[in-house]
């Protein structure tokens, strides 16, 4: 069974259908991307997988548990890393992690060493009782990831985890993504806009236009789908997500555009 | 009540305290305000002679402890939109933690947030020569008013912010209630010298209520309603905002 499964997963705001029944299958410690524009529905996506939002209909399993009648059970399995950098600046790095340790039900005794743990694997050790407010973002991102998976998930989610990141913070973040993988041998969904990043990271690619999956496979898959000579993941993407008419150019989040259908690849 | 909501409730109010262990400017900027409502309004009102034989600031200084409790609780839904536009709400959200516990432990941290607020203002009084009983049972029951009445500013706060969820919104909506709660209440001015209309709103205004039992203990002024009856309205109204707020708490991510 896969870890992660959705059925015709729809989400729709003010009759825009955000997330247009989606159906896809994640295996178990598979690195799964999802791709598209902005707008696309990739972090509506990652929003209900999280159970922070009910989807408006289809349904959706992780780890066998259903994901509106176990949320709760959800909640325990999976970690999470917002697309904005969101740790509380007015406390220190190890009291950031005690507050989630806690929060995640680790019992008292074992939250410090796990803290400690995290805190060496991130190789934030050096600046753990220093207020995060004076984190470079690298840092701070490299604190989060530690957040999410103080309770050792199974599933993983990053949304757009290297965003405004540097290439050299960028490139640390990507070293411990995989670290993390073969140590904790965790499933990850990531979303992101890098396409080296899915390249280099992912064993598999979704991409999403308007709310819908429009193609998914290896990235090697990917690129030859499109039979163009010596390809990139960005002509891919470019082939199954820009064809848009002229007025759906915005790239406003959730505008009121509504959903073309389009041949899809799947 | 499990432990285990009480142990998360604690946890979050616990963390939310050693923010303000690491820079306690906020708590003694807070103390600036009610400090000139004692030494310029109470001071200049007490010469106008309008509480006949009684003291206006021993009338007054509850009253103040109560409005800084209301002006530090209702502007708590800014802290909670801010959480939510860096993503700290959604993280507390997936994790697997109960939402009245969130808003629960959240609250408390207000409550928590407005003790020094009521050390500072008896010293003040006490300076001003306020009659203030000094038995330390009353004292506890004013510290129990103004956690409740902490939880339950604060907690309707956190209702509004995740009904408007942007600063602008709230801040409007904030200022909009505050004077509205405050002079709507037993204050700086007794309920038998208001309009009848305005005592009306006064007894639907549970800041009366918490004034009126801080008063009783705190000065040893008659109570308007009884004791019993200012502890049952506001445990009964922060009980009844922390589930609301509790129930709303994740709308603030949608």
């Amino acid at each position: 069974m896969s870890i992660i499964e959705t059925k015709k997963l729809t989400r729709v705001f003010n009759e825009y259908a955000a997330v247009n029944g989606l159906d896809f299958n994640i295996e178990a410690r598979e690195t799964f991307a999802l791709l598209g524009t902005n707008g696309a529905g990739k972090s509506t996506v990652i929003k209900m997988l999280t159970t922070l939002l009910p989807p408006t209909s289809g349904e959706a399993y992780i780890g066998g548990f259903h994901l509106v009648k176990e949320s709760e059970k959800i909640r325990r399995i999976i970690g999470y890393v917002p697309q904005m950098l969101s740790v509380d600046g007015s406390m220190t790095a190890i009291e950031n992690l005690m507050l989630f340790a806690k929060l995640y039900d680790i019992p008292s005794k074992e939250c410090k060493p796990r803290v400690m743990e995290l805190l060496d694997f991130m190789g934030l050790t050096a600046d753990a009782k220093k207020p995060v407010r004076t984190y470079s973002g690298g840092m701070t991102r490299k604190l989060e990831i530690a957040q999410s998976i103080l309770h050792r998930p199974s599933v993983l989610f990053l949304d757009e985890p290297t965003v405004g990141l540097d290439p050299v913070a960028r490139k640390a973040v990507w070293d411990h993504i995989i670290q993390l993988r073969e140590q904790y041998k965790t499933t990850i969904l990531l979303t992101t806009h890098l396409m080296d990043e899915a390249d280099g990271l992912c064993n598999r690619i979704a991409f999403m236009s308007h709310g819908k999956l429009v193609a998914s496979g290896t990235p090697q898959e990917l690129k030859d789908s499109i039979h163009k000579e010596g390809s990139t993941l960005e002509d891919v993407f470019i082939h199954y997500t820009a064809d848009l008419p002229p007025q759906e150019t915005a790239s406003t989040e959730r505008s009121d555009i509504h959903n073309v259908s389009k041949p899809t690849a799947l | 009540m499990s432990n285990h909501f009480i142990q998360k409730t604690w946890v979050i109010a616990d963390f939310e305290m050693r923010k303000i262990m690491h820079d306690p400017t906020e708590i003694l900027l807070r103390a600036v305000q009610p400090t000139l409502w004692l030494l310029i309004f109470g001071q200049v009102m007490a010469r106008m002679h309008m509480m006949p034989g009684g003291n206006y600031l021993d009338f007054m200084s509850p009253g103040i402890l109560a409005q800084s409790v209301l002006f530090v609780s209702i502007f708590y839904g800014i802290t909670i939109i801010w959480e939510k536009d860096l993503g700290i709400t959604h993280k507390f959200l997936v994790t697997p933690t109960s939402h009245n516990a969130l808003v629960l432990g959240k609250a408390l941290s207000a409550g928590i947030r407005c003790i020094p607020l009521m050390i500072i203002i008896y010293i003040l009084a006490a300076l001003l020569s306020v009659h203030i009983i000094w038995n330390p049972l009353h004292i506890i029951g004013v510290l129990v008013l103004l956690v409740l009445g902490a939880i339950l500013f604060s907690t309707f706060s956190l209702i509004i912010a995740c009904l408007v969820k942007t600063r602008e919104r709230f801040m409007g909506i904030g200022q909009l209630m505050t004077m509205p709660l405050f002079f709507a209440s037993n204050a700086i001015y007794p309920i038998n010298i208001m309009p009848g209309w305005l005592k009306v709103l006064s007894h639907i205004n549970p800041l009366t209520y918490m004034i009126d039992g801080m008063r009783a203990l705190m000065t040893g002024a008659p109570t308007g309603f009884s004791l019993i009856t200012d502890y049952t309205v506001l445990l009964l109204s922060s009980a009844l905002m922390v589930l609301i707020g509790g129930a709303l708490y994740r709308r603030v991510v949608l």
